[in-house]
């Protein structure tokens, strides 16, 4: 840990504390503050939220019918994606045009067109305002003004793009399209999962008490992943022996770990693991049909996590398939949604296999519990000295890629691309 | 033969058991003695734990789906040897246990739960309140879950899910 030496006042000031970013020597630091405090929380939302970003809203499968709609947050703004009658997706801002009211209250249905409770204010399935009650007023009384114009007040909608049925919406207007956004990595990535028709399994709702930061370090940490999750270690599942990489898109704002199983061997785990807690793969499962599975990409990859800045993970882990969506409440405080899929041509086999692997996945899955733990124990632990920093260098320290799995590179990448995008050096 | 008009009588020994028995299950948990929670079921068991939203929309994802005895044990296994997180106690409060439907084999139970839970910081928050769907049967003489389906209408796990409910 070292102190920052430039911040003489206690009062956090965010343009100062990106200005004047801690050195750490060989590896890199970030200042405790940016996990805490409100101010730049704040300047996430606009910056990065409703910033020069796409983020993710949806999975078209998700409302595949004229009429359906789904409500979520970009950030901790409360958004609905819809498909209207010709079978575009829409975007817009769940915030009436009238004084504000949330104008969708289910978490999703379908609808012939969207209303205001309020004062029953209209919108059709692209946000457009069709009906206003007593607009021209009541038996002579009342009505909105004459120069009043439907046109000046539909619901804000968003940019929006859809890559493979993902679903990306954006605030700006001049953020480069999605796919140049995204890069030729995480596009590929996503083609490959995404690579015919999904079926959705289910969703998971987990409550972390952290900041949502913590948990893109986190997915794009792969130097933890063997020594937190014991499960891998115990039943060889992945460890960091195993043939892997982390690298990121040319911004190095997005990052992709992909490892392969079986590729280590039995005494390279003894060596690496030799004064390891836990280690033992002696253990075995009294029912192992647990870990039963089918390899089923040709490239035999069997882990992908793809960390999409900034609201989007997309996983591969065995047979389980799933998109984790964050959404903030507070500096202090993250939702994380799991979206469990298969293939619509999955045989019943093989969808019992995605089922049972689910296990092993989610807010009680017995590989991936454990990051909501973390995030909270460097939450907890970083509450006081504001000044401090932590401290990243494992892989050397810089933002690079790696053709193992024993380095920290991409989280410096993601906060390299943080300083850029929150200091308005826009690189999108 | 459903009983679905609770005032219909139900022979109050049966009543009796399955209240103990489910006392008895909940209890076990709240006393860390998860080593035997497994016993509480038959090795062909279905335990699953559901959002209400999935449970709703018929769709299979679970927070915890074992599908045999053997799954239960190796939960606990992992809880003890390679799970982290925060220590932590549990405690269930359960509804009278209302009998759906009794025949031969089979005993259909509904059950509201709340689960309360405290971290070492002394604080207790409602960490989990749903529903039981349970069909219970007989080993040996002994009731056992069948099945049981434990539907949460809390929609976001605080942090994350180890211990069973
Ligand atoms: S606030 Fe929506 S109609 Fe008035
Ligand atoms: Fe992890």
């Amino acid at each position: 840990m070292q102190t920052i030496p430039t911040v003489d006042t206690d009062k956090f000031n965010l343009a100062q504390t990106l200005e004047d970013w801690p050195q750490a020597g060989e590896g890199f630091a970030v200042p405790y503050s940016l996990f805490t405090e409100q101010d730049a929380y704040t300047a996430e939302q606009e910056r990065i939220f409703r910033g020069d970003t796409w983020s993710f809203v949806a999975l078209e499968q998700e409302i595949p019918e004229v009429g359906d709609f789904k409500s979520t947050f970009i950030g901790e703004t409360p958004v609905i994606v819809m498909r209207d009658e010709e079978g575009g997706v829409n975007v817009v801002v769940n915030r009436c045009a009238h004084r504000g009211a949330k104008v969708c209250r289910s978490l999703r249905g379908n609808v012939p067109n969207l209303e205001c409770v309020y004062h029953s204010w209209a919108y059709n399935l692209k946000g457009d305002l069709i009906g206003v009650p007593f607009r021209r007023g009541l038996k002579g009384n009342g009505g909105m003004p004459k120069d009043f114009d439907m046109k000046q007040h539909s619901l804000q909608s968003l940019r929006v793009e859809i890559l493979n049925g993902l679903v990306f919406a954006s605030f700006s207007s001049s953020v480069a399209d999605l796919e140049t956004y995204l890069g030729p990595m995480a596009s590929a990535a996503i083609r490959r999962v995404f690579n015919r028709p999904i079926k959705i399994l289910g969703d998971e709702r987990q409550r972390i008490y952290g900041n949502w930061k913590l948990y893109a370090e986190n997915t794009r940490d792969p130097y933890h992943a063997s020594l937190l999750h014991l499960f891998h270690t115990t039943f060889g599942l992945y460890r960091s022996t195993q043939t892997g990489v982390s690298k990121m898109d040319d911004k190095r704002c997005h990052a992709m770990l992909t490892a392969k199983a079986g590729s280590s061997s039995a005494a390279d785990d003894a060596e690496a693991y030799a004064d390891q807690r836990a280690f033992n793969s002696e253990f075995t499962l009294k029912d192992p049909s647990l870990l039963k599975g089918r390899l089923e990409f040709e490239d035999e990859v069997t882990l992908v996590i793809l960390a999409l800045f900034p609201n989007l993970i997309v996983q591969q882990i065995a047979n389980t398939l799933a998109v984790r969506q964050i959404v903030t409440y507070g500096p202090k405080e993250f939702e994380l949604v799991w979206t469990s899929f298969g293939y619509v041509d999955d045989d019943a086999e093989m969808q019992d296999i995605r089922i049972k692997q689910n296990n092993l996945i989610g807010p009680a899955g017995l590989i991936s519990m454990e990051d909501g733990e973390a995030v909270e124990l460097v939450q907890d632990g970083i509450q006081s000295d504001q000044n401090n920093v932590s401290y990243i260098g494992m892989g050397g320290g810089r933002s690079e890629d790696a053709d193992h799995l024993v380095t920290e590179g991409t989280i410096i990448g993601f906060w390299e691309f943080y300083q850029n995008i929150m200091s308005g050096e826009r690189k999108v | 033969m459903p009983i679905s008009n609770p005032s219909v009588t139900i022979d109050p020994t049966l009543q009796t058991e399955v209240s103990r028995f489910l006392a008895s299950y909940a209890e076990c948990i709240d006393t860390d003695r998860l080593e035997d929670w497994p016993e509480y079921f038959t090795d062909d068991c279905l335990y699953m734990l559901q959002s209400r939203e999935n449970f709703d929309r018929g769709l299979p994802v679970s927070a915890i789906r074992c599908d045999s005895k053997g799954m239960l044990v190796d939960r606990i296994v992992s809880l003890r040897n390679a799970n982290i997180f925060a220590e932590h106690f549990y405690r269930h409060v359960l509804s009278i246990p209302l009998i759906h439907s009794v025949d031969d084999d089979n005993i259909v139970v509904h059950t509201n739960y709340v689960v309360f839970q405290t971290l070492l910081d002394g604080a207790s928050r409602t960490y989990s309140v749903g529903r039981y769907i349970d069909t219970l049967t007989r080993v040996a003489g002994e009731l056992k879950f069948k099945e049981k389906i434990a539907v949460f209408d809390t929609n976001q796990i605080a942090t994350l899910l180890v211990t069973p409910i």
